[in-house]
């Protein structure tokens, strides 16, 4: 048979990098084509070339079967390959109706919309598909879950037969990328075919009928889900072995160095972000903060790290009240802040690294004396850094902006955990980073801990959250809905507590669905 | 489903009502309402009597005129307005609290009037039928601001459109002497420039208030520049023929409204039209569905296959015709003849009424008449000849602008992508 789409010898540079190299990749009908690889390996380039929106430099396209030179978005959809963005497609104050109707809309005579007939095609598809919606609801009204069905929708209501999911869990909660995956499995045995873009491991494994990896623009593989394993695939993506596993001895908190009371804070539009919160942080133990991104975690790390003012409740550190304080107040009472986005917040791009690694305590001694910079000693420290800390970059004079996300993290991290802390506040330390640069991040937290810093580690990745933390705190709406241990902890629980399910029903449903696979082990 | 149990999204929004605001506006009718007694009350003499007219002279069926008798009315109105003051102290009216703040700012102005007509007469069909004709230009400025920026593109330049058109159609029209051509002409100068502002904007990204202020202060010196040099020199290019206004059978017959609505001019028909044809086109149509997707995220557009570039341009000149169209208003609707900047901001108040309209046509319609109103009762008391210099009155408008856009206007839904150039990857 021939493959639906075949890409042959893909070439695309961008100034100064080679992003796609002579890639060949085939996609059978009906199956479920994985591309796994880093950040920056150039899976979204290629994916963009065949969408459209890129012009390759070299190679082919075909769709099943013949020649298709792709100019635009439009080509791609009229040739039936349609994609589920990472950053969904959606607009927010349009209903889902008229999301998916827009660009193909169904008319009444004269020219009007028929918002009716297309909320009928959209009821089939949700019924064919299982993918349930209700067509009249806003956009914005809708969980993010949701929304990525109505973008599969939106594929479908154009008759695609080749879709491409862009790091679809991303945004997702456990419970909910496992019901994408029920979704993705529905669609290719309808005779859908799918690609599917993603640096998860676990959902590779998972889900695809075959695999491959893309290593800096270049194709590794493929394989299939039978011949390899986590780390076979992790080696495959990086280039060398990576340790998956944390070697972690059990936590030995003392006492509180982070307390948090009866918390509220607000959002930019005023809404309430963080809801009556109160926690703990303990000397030599990392507690998590687990949750679906836009559940209050952004503020309640600006709140605790003063870069957001507080409506209601109290912030100590060390006993000391530190409600209202402004940031600099939190970094000399010792508190190291890995932001959640490192350019906006952690770094001033067009600096070079060597000033970038001083911007906590730039006027203080031993980097200032009275009002003049010891460039001396700042160029002393950025040059010990650079070496402790591996950062990879030509020399202490480039500008940070120039670095890979993976460095420009470890910039950060050379700089918050080279002073003498009690506090480290850790808000998604990993996203968008390299396994490797993972490893090295995780074990530099861990390291903190056991010196006896106190860890407040917020991320929405669930693996990392699971395998850091000694406590587990989840957020939803806003609120503190449980906190756990990690003994407790599976992965399970924790994206139940995610999607907003009580503790008490979450134990019980774990337990009902733990007797009952015993039952059925029993009776065979 | 799991997932379903989050049907709803988190957002809440702080509720507690600020006392503050509460405070401030009880406090602010108290203030009204001894503002009625202060001023309006104390001066009045207590046999005065306020004769509001009902129809004018032309009016086939003639009907008696309103007659109040001041001092008790402004009484009344004055008790009203501190009733609602201490309720809204004691209790407040919560979310209800901006509709009463509209009904006692309207029974300020009531009071006014009965002040301003006692021992006199105001035809009240006339400050009506003023107030719709100087909504027109407004109103008109908010359709051509609402085009613009629903499609994604901030368009201030609509005052210097207007006033080009102002200018271009009392040429046009004075030289062929034709209302027609000098309106067509009009149209096509705010066309004209609204693509300049399109190109400026769309293809090369410049900050889109830059742009808009070149516009008009290119308009504004241009134009002074031909009519101080041509048209002040030479009168016959100054002499457009008008549009007359226009009654419509049977309906121009009823009493009141019909004087107040179906006797006008052409272009307070077309402002009642294009609000119903815009207020459809964007709501019901393809073509707005597309306009208010590319201004709300024009990357979700682009990814459909919706041209975002081709829809801003269309959008922008489509704004630039309406602003051009209300240009001609002030010379062939209503002076006869260009005046050096005889728009006078209206351009401005346009925009201000869109955004108090909620970028909806029909919400700028509301606004449009609320300054029209301002502007009329400022021409209208000139005539009555009340103790206030005409300076503070020819104001009004303005007054009621900033007051609209700094205190009463809660937070609309901007078009997310409004000011923000597309680029395309």
């Amino acid at each position: 048979m021939t493959p639906v789409l075949e890409l042959r010898g893909i070439t695309k540079r961008f100034p100064g990098v080679l992003a796609n190299d002579h890639i060949d990749l085939t996609l059978e009908q009906g199956t479920i084509h994985a591309l796994l690889g880093e950040n920056g390996a150039g899976k979204t380039t290629l994916m963009n070339i065949l969408y459209g929106l890129y012009k390759p430099d070299e190679g082919e396209i075909f769709v099943n079967g013949e020649p298709f030179r792709v100019q635009s978005p439009s080509d791609a959809i009229a040739r039936g390959i349609g994609m589920v963005h990472q950053h969904f497609m959606l607009i927010p104050v349009f209903t889902v109706t008229e999301n998916v109707m827009l660009g193909e809309e169904s008319l009444k005579p004269g020219g009007f919309l028929d918002r009716e007939a297309a909320a009928r095609r959209i009821r089939e598809i949700s019924t064919q598909y299982g993918l349930e919606v209700n067509p009249d609801s806003y956009i914005k009204d809708l969980p993010v879950g949701v929304q990525q069905r109505v973008e599969i929708i939106k594929l479908l209501y154009r008759n695609a037969n080749i879709l491409i999911f862009d790091e679809p869990t991303a945004v997702l909660t456990p419970q909910e990328a496992d019901e994408l995956f029920e979704i993705m499995r529905s669609l290719t045995a309808q005779g859908k075919s799918i690609i599917f873009i993603t640096h998860k491991l676990r959902e590779v494994l998972e889900v695809a009928d075959i695999i491959t990896v893309i290593r800096r623009g270049k194709v590794i593989g493929p394989v299939t889900p039978a011949e390899a394993d986590q780390s076979k695939l992790a080696a495959m993506m990086v280039g060398r072995e990576v340790k998956l596993e944390l070697e972690k001895e059990p936590a030995r908190p003392k006492e509180a160095i982070l307390k948090v009371e009866n918390l509220i804070v607000t959002d930019e539009t005023h809404q309430v972000a963080v809801d009556d919160v109160s926690f703990e942080v303990h000397e030599g133990e990392i507690l998590g903060i687990a949750g679906v991104q836009g559940n209050g975690q952004t503020e309640l790390v600006e709140a605790v790290t003063g870069m957001r003012d507080v409506e209601d409740g109290k912030v100590f550190l060390m006993g000391k009240d530190v409600t209202h304080a402004v940031p600099r107040k939190f970094t000399e009472a010792g508190t190291a802040h890995i932001p959640e986005d490192r350019q906006r917040d952690g770094l001033v791009l067009p600096f070079p690294v060597m000033e970038n690694l001083m911007l906590c305590t730039y006027y203080l001694p031993p980097f200032a004396r009275r009002a003049i910079i010891q460039w001396d000693y700042v160029m002393l420290n950025a040059t010990r850094l650079v070496q402790e800390y591996d950062i990879r970059t030509p020399s202490i004079f480039t500008a940070a902006g120039s670095l890979s996300g993976g460095n420009q993290q470890k910039v950060i991290v050379a700089r918050e955990l080279s002073r003498p802390i009690h506090l480290l506040v850790a808000a998604q330390p990993t996203r968008g980073l390299d396994v490797g640069s993972i490893e090295y991040i995780h074990s530099q937290i861990l390291k903190r801990r056991d010196e006896g810093v106190a860890v407040l580690l917020v991320s929405t990745e669930l693996d990392e959250i699971m395998q850091l933390s000694d406590r587990i705190a989840v957020m939803y709406r806003g609120k503190i809905t449980a906190t756990v241990s990690a003994e407790e902890a599976t992965k399970e629980l924790i994206g139940l507590l995610m999607a907003g399910t009580p503790l008490e029903d979450a134990r019980q449903q774990i337990q009902k669905k733990a007797t009952q696979s015993e039952k059925i082990g029993g009776a065979n | 489903m799991a997932s379903t149990t989050n049907s709803q999204m988190f957002h809440k929004t702080f509720v507690r009502e600020s006392p503050v605001r509460q405070r401030v506006m009880g406090a602010f009718f108290l203030l009204l309402a001894l503002s009625i007694w202060f001023f309006f009350a104390r001066s009045v003499d207590g046999s005065a009597i306020a004769s509001f007219g009902l129809s004018t002279f032309q009016a086939k069926t003639q009907l008696d005129p309103w007659n109040l008798p001041a001092l008790n009315t402004l009484y009344v109105l004055a008790i009203v307005c501190a009733i609602l003051g201490g309720i809204q102290l004691s209790r407040g009216f919560k979310k209800y609290t901006n509709a009463v703040l509209a009904v006692v700012v309207g029974i300020f102005v009531f009071g006014f009037l009965v002040w301003a007509t006692a021992g006199k007469s105001l035809n009240l069909v006339g400050l009506f039928n003023t107030t719709l004709s100087k909504a027109v230009p407004i109103t008109l400025g908010a359709l051509s601001g609402i085009l613009c920026e629903r499609s994604g593109v901030v368009n201030i330049a609509i005052e210097g459109m207007m006033l080009s058109g102002a200018m271009v159609s009392a040429l046009v029209g004075s030289l062929t002497q034709s209302a027609w051509l000098g309106l067509f002409a009009a149209v096509l100068t705010g066309a004209l420039l609204a693509y300049v502002h399109g190109i400026f904007s769309i293809k090369y990204k410049t900050n889109q208030i830059i742009s808009g202020t070149v516009i008009n202060i290119f308009a504004t010196g241009l134009t002074s520049y031909i009519s101080a040099k041509f048209m002040q020199v030479y009168p016959a290019l100054n002499n457009p023929p008008t549009f007359g206004a226009i009654a419509i059978p049977l309906l121009a017959d009823i009493p009141v409204i019909g004087e107040i609505f179906f006797v006008n001019n052409l272009f307070v028909f077309a402002m009642f039209i294009f609000i119903i044809i815009l207020q459809i086109a964007l709501f019901q149509t393809r073509w707005g569905l597309r306009v208010r997707a590319v201004g709300e995220h024009p990357k979700a557009a682009d990814t459909l296959g919706i041209d975002v570039f081709k829809t801003r341009y269309t959008s922008v000149i489509l704004g630039g015709m309406m602003a051009g169209f209300a240009g001609a208003y002030f010379t062939l609707g209503s002076a006869g003849r260009f005046d050096e900047v005889m728009t006078a901001g209206r351009g401005f108040i346009g925009l201000a009424a869109m955004i108090f309209g909620n970028w909806i046509p029909t919400g700028g319609r509301a606004a449009g008449l609320l300054f029209g109103f301002a502007d009329g009762l400022a021409s209208r008391m000139a005539i009555l000849g009340i103790a206030i210099p005409s300076q503070f009155l020819l104001m009004l408008p303005y007054i009621a602008t900033m007051i609209v856009l700094a205190g009463v206007i809660g937070k609309g839904h901007v078009p997310a992508a409004d000011g923000i150039p597309y680029e395309k990857e």
